[in-house]
């Protein structure tokens, strides 16, 4: 496949978060006001501010624990749920691979942060039309300019690196296979997954350890988007407008639910 | 270092204790990483503490905290046993040629026969007659010839079962009888009973590490603050050493005892002397008993005859038959190098006087170590503290009686790019500014990227620094602000003719450019010959930079600040001239350079093992791996051709590969004829070998031996004697800081007490916080003081994750908010169940983000050699808040 991707090993990450720093430093993200709620692992979920955050699991008894470190950011699909309900088109695939963003286009209508397999976008704020979407976009100013992603350079031990897909697979592949015997339930994640993954993960337990969903899938409604609504064109798009707006009111009941429940 | 940060990734083995590598030194895990993905290395934490460095670990080992002399004199007694039957697994000619194994020790009485302590203990001076441990025979010791037979063949009971019959054949004074003798004793049931170490997971650790004993493997230890901040911190590092060189670890490629240093320049200060016991460079302090430099002979070359000069340097010492090479006693130069320093401080003045220009500290009753001066400053005898980049009001030991203390201070002067805990004691929470009458001055400082300098890594790589921007504000860099304060001071004193002893600051050189730059003061540590002279075939004029320590003379021809730093600045090569010509000046005629700016990225092309010679320079004479005479043998072939770190070019009479440790000229030891060429590799020892039994070097015994920690769960030692605590360390018996007539620094006890609390750092911020607490970015990451417990512990005392809880010990309390893990769980040690509470300490009542310091609860007593506090070890309780 072509494109570049990240490639993150779980099992060469320290869990030192100089990444998560470095996307806010390169980003112009503020530094959000959190507290200590008994875990080292802060902000409590991704935000407008925080478009990547490292999470932290142990898993296992005391007398045979391990402590694994997880990456939460944008996993940049081939088959990409946002880009297929962004009504806008702010939402694209670049031709270099990953989901890219454009912020002029972009309506803050939210459909991206329901759509999305790995619950990953937000939203700025709660007025439509004022608010936007946020999410990882690979440094987009970065990598179409000869630079690698802010989190990948910034990465001390190698844990995180970036290159041709087709080389990151291959790489994946001849990690997992060299760390089999340490770790038997070492896995890529992202080969296949969703068209393939423009960012990949070597982890060294199964996905759901790490949060992450054992085959995610598109919503059918980014689908209906996709296949039926773009095709019948603009015009007969009237149709479904009411709707959509139906959708709209119930989407956002969801997110304020999900954000009392946080 | 001995060794450097990317030399890890040449390791085979690699021990972190004592250190939490990927989190205080995340950019070491990138070598780490490198070692275990393309050598299949191995990795082992040992730990009382689950961390981000073990997560990453194949064998990860809890220890109880202040046991690792117990962990550590374990492992010697596998590796002496398993070596005595199994030598082909081993470095045999390593342990018999290069270090003093075979030697012959004065008679001794060890500490499992003496109660806990060695041989000239004074029991009215609390300290030991170091003499006692000399060799037998001083500087001409002899040898057990036995062991220095070819893989031990004259050792004829060396593989009988039964050990006694075996070592007893052996000279009952001889080192690794002695080894044997003394750290029998650790066997894996009494470790474990000390540790808490599951003895199966002690034999696991002892059998991987033990393989790197092979001649073509290569073990490192990388050590931090978890091994040194004890009462026995020092000897903690004694047994690496000891460890290290059973195994022929040392000056080999992968291999070394690394001290991963806390500061990006802790390096370069130590090496500056920023130490109470050293002048620049390892050198011994001036004391109250050096009544004269030394003797100047009839050429005026200063000797080592008389006075200070023969305190400070040793003798060599002649090895007995059968040790291959001889001692090129290194030290010898130090008159050179002391002439040359006093040179530099005071140009014009006969070194015979401004000698005595030099403070000269007490040897009986008086610390200058941080634990000291804040004990001074309490009893008043302190009038002004100047501060520079430290925080001692929340990076120190017992911070509130510290705060207490600088309140007997006149006046204060802090600078800092933040304002500190320090410079705000004044309004501290809890005290009325009114009643404080010491007057603070806060100087604010330029940050790294506002200033020029250079800065030392740990792997003793000095590397220039460029100002990136301005500083903001009246923000200075801190070399000019001692610039302008020492001109005011020497202006004073040359003012006002009745000042006291104005000598030494009046006579002072102190001739810098206006503004002080970085350029000329690395141009002066370097040092320059004062007078036209010639060594060793190359003539100097006079004002020319000397090109390194070789040609320093004891004659008061050259000058110098830090011979170890000579050669940073210099002639540059024919090389350098094509490779670095946007780096050369001229000085006195002569094209130098500054090889701190040097940024050469190619690898060593005939030693392509990660040597980097053009990047930067490191002390000694960019020498990247020390002793590394012994990464060879005898023949000067390499333990491990694939990790080659020299080769002897015999018809080009020279070294390739890393710069040789001394002598360039000099073979390998078998290939030279002359005796005085026939090198050893330790060559700052005046034996050259590498010691497994330390003599008179350290303060509190030869041999590491386990103590507990000032503050310990137990009454008596767990190794079975009767003496509890290391009996040197400083103030273990209490007193001393004492503020209106309350004792600042009170013993808490078990049974008010009954956890054991350590102090350590997280990545995200850094030291006392003040160059991380003021940035929302790691704020938002660590917002607030915490600290670790086991799930066992919490759920005992009804503690849940984010309740705050407080945590005290004897000398205060602090509230923290609870993260209660898995990571720290309790352990079964000598009957008991030993809970271990993690303290951060980075917070403080200054800065953006505040909460109480980790410091309030740690106790002012200090190693038995450095005074270094035991910030990892103590008594607490906690309870919820």
């Amino acid at each position: 496949m072509a494109g570049q991707a990240i490639l993150y090993d779980a099992t060469k990450c320290i869990g030192c978060r100089g990444c998560q720093v470095a996307c806010k430093e390169w980003n112009d993200l503020k530094g959000e006001k959190t507290t200590n709620r008994g875990t080292i692992e802060n902000p409590p979920d991704l935000s407008a501010d925080t478009w990547l955050k490292m999470q932290y699991f142990e898993t296992g008894d005391v007398q045979n624990l391990h402590w694994l470190f997880g990456r939460r950011s944008c996993m940049h699909c081939t088959e990409s749920a946002c880009v297929n309900v962004c009504p806008t088109g702010a939402l694209y695939h670049h031709e270099m691979g990953f989901v890219a963003y454009n912020k002029s286009k972009c309506s803050g209508c939210g459909y991206c942060v329901e759509a999305c397999p790995f619950d990953i976008p937000r939203t700025s704020g709660s007025v439509v039309g004022i608010r936007h979407a946020t999410k990882c976009v690979l440094c987009q100013d970065r990598v179409t300019n000869g630079n690698i992603p802010a989190c990948v350079k910034t990465c001390p031990t190698g844990a995180l690196v970036y290159g041709g897909r087709d080389e990151m697979v291959a790489k994946g592949k001849a990690r997992v296979s060299q760390i089999k015997s340490k770790y038997p339930n070492a896995v890529l994640y992202g080969e296949d997954e969703l068209g393939g993954l423009h960012v990949l993960y070597v982890l060294q337990d199964t996905p759901s350890v790490y949060g992450l969903p054992e085959n995610p899938k598109l919503p059918i409604s980014s689908t209906v988007w996709q296949d039926i609504v773009r095709p019948i064109g603009w015009a007969a798009a009237g149709a479904v407008v009411l709707g959509l707006g139906l959708n709209y009111v119930i989407a956002q009941r969801k997110i304020k639910l999900k954000s009392k429940g946080e | 270092m001995t060794n450097h940060w990317v030399d890890i990734k040449n390791a085979d083995c690699i021990l972190i204790m004592g250190s939490n590598a990927a989190e205080n030194h995340p950019i070491s895990f990138r070598w780490v990483t490198r070692a275990m993905e393309e050598r299949g290395a191995k990795l082992i934490c040992v730990d009382p503490r689950q961390t981000r460095s073990s997560s990453k670990a194949d064998i990860y080992a809890r220890l109880r905290s202040g046991t690792d002399i117990a962990f550590i004199g374990g492992m010697i007694n596998y590796v002496l046993e398993d070596m005595r039957k199994n030598p082909e697994n081993y470095n045999i000619e390593y342990v018999s040629q290069y270090t003093n194994a075979a030697y012959i020790i004065k008679d001794q009485v060890l500490p499992g026969d003496n109660n806990g302590l060695f041989s000239g203990w004074n029991a009215d001076t609390k300290k030991y007659d170091k003499s006692a441990w000399d060799y037998n025979g001083g500087t001409s010791p002899s040898a057990e010839s036995k062991l220095l037979t070819n893989n031990w063949s004259g050792w004829s009971n060396r593989a009988n079962d039964d050990a006694d019959t075996a070592w007893g054949e052996l000279n009952a004074n001889c080192v690794l009888r002695l080894l044997h003798e003394h750290y029998k004793r650790y066997d894996l049931a009494t470790v474990s009973k000390i540790t808490g170490t599951p003895q199966e997971k002690l034999t696991e650790v002892y059998a991987e590490y033990a393989r790197t004993g092979a001649r073509n493997k290569a073990g490192t230890i990388m050590y931090a603050m978890g091994i040194t901040q004890h009462t026995y911190g020092s000897q903690n590092i004694r047994a690496f050493s000891i460890l290290q060189s059973l195994l022929g670890n040392m000056g080999i490629a992968g291999g070394g005892i690394n001290a991963l240093r806390g500061t990006s320049n802790v390096q370069g200060s130590t090496d500056m002397a920023l130490l109470s016991n050293i002048i620049p460079a390892y050198i011994g302090v001036p004391n109250d008993t050096d009544t004269e430099l030394g003797t100047k002979n009839s050429s005026g070359v200063w000797t080592r005859e008389s006075g200070y000069l023969k305190r400070v340097t040793p003798v060599a010492v002649t090895n007995p038959t059968g040790i291959g090479g001889g001692s090129s006693n290194w030290k010898q130069h130090f008159p050179k190098y002391v002439v040359s320093l006093l040179k530099s401080w005071w140009k014009d003045v006969d070194p015979a006087i401004s000698f005595h220009y030099l403070p000269k500290v007490k040897t009986s009753g008086q610390n200058y170590t941080h634990i000291g001066l804040i004990e001074s400053i309490s009893a008043g005898n302190v009038k002004g503290l100047m501060i520079w980049g430290q925080n001692p009001a929340a990076g120190g030991p017992t911070s509130l009686g510290a705060r207490n203390a600088f309140a007997k201070l006149e006046w204060m002067m802090c600078a800092d790019v933040w304002t500190t805990e320090t410079a705000e004691f004044w309004k501290r929470p809890g005290v009325k500014p009114a009643d404080i009458n010491t007057e603070v001055f806060l100087l604010p400082a330029a940050a790294s990227y506002e200033k020029e300098g250079s800065i030392a890594n740990s792997g003793r790589m000095a590397q220039w620094r460029y100002k990136a921007v301005d500083a903001p504000g009246e923000a200075m860099p801190d070399l000019e602000m001692m610039d302008e304060v020492m001109r005011a001071v020497k202006a004073l004193y040359e003012e006002d003719s009745s000042s006291v002893f104005p000598d030494p600051i009046v006579n002072l050189t102190w001739d810098y450019a206006q503004p002080i730059t970085a350029d000329e003061v690395a141009r002066e540590v370097n040092g320059y010959a004062l007078v036209p002279f010639t060594a060793s075939g190359r003539t100097y004029a006079a004002g020319e930079l000397v090109d390194s320590f070789l040609h320093l003379q004891a004659d008061g021809k050259t000058s110098c600040g830090n011979w170890i730093y000579s050669q940073q600045y210099s002639k540059a090569s024919d090389a350098e001239k094509t490779n670095f010509a946007g780096l050369l000046t001229e000085v006195a005629g002569v094209q130098v350079i500054n090889r701190l700016r040097k940024r050469g990225t190619t690898d060593s092309a005939t030693h392509p093992i990660g040597l980097y010679p053009n990047w930067a320079w490191a002390w000694p004479v960019n020498r990247r791996i020390i002793y590394n005479r012994a990464s060879m043998d005898l023949n000067g072939n390499a333990w491990d051709p694939s990790r080659a770190v020299l080769s002897w070019d015999a018809a080009g009479k020279k070294w390739v590969g890393d710069v040789v440790d001394g002598f360039g000229s000099y073979g390998p030891i078998a290939l030279e004829t002359e005796s005085s060429k026939k090198v050893l590799p330790f060559i700052m020892n005046a034996d050259g070998m590498c010691r497994l039994w330390g003599g008179a070097t350290m303060n509190d015994g030869p041999l590491p031996e386990h103590y507990e920690p000032w503050e310990t769960p137990f009454s008596t030692n767990p190794v079975g004697h009767g003496t509890l605590n290391d009996p040197a360390a400083y103030r273990v018996g209490g007193g001393g800081f004492v503020i209106d007539d309350v004792d600042q620094n009170p013993k808490g006890t078990a049974d008010k007490y009954p956890y054991v609390g350590t102090t350590y750092r997280c990545t995200e911020h850094w030291q006392t916080g003040i160059m991380t607490r003021n940035l929302p970015w790691l704020n938002e990451l660590q917002p607030n003081m915490y600290v670790e417990l086991g799930e066992d512990l919490a759920a005992d005392l009804g503690i849940e994750k984010g309740d705050k809880v407080k945590v005290s010990t004897a000398r205060g309390s602090i509230e923290a908010v609870a993260v209660v893990t898995k990571r720290f769980a309790g352990m079964e040690v000598n009957g008991k169940t030993i809970h271990h509470i993690g303290i951060l300490n980075h917070w403080g009542y200054s800065g953006l983000s505040t909460g109480d310091s980790g410091n309030v609860l740690t106790p002012s007593v200090g190693d038995a050699n450095t005074s270094i506090p035991e910030f990892k070890t103590f008594l607490c309780n906690v309870e919820k808040a």
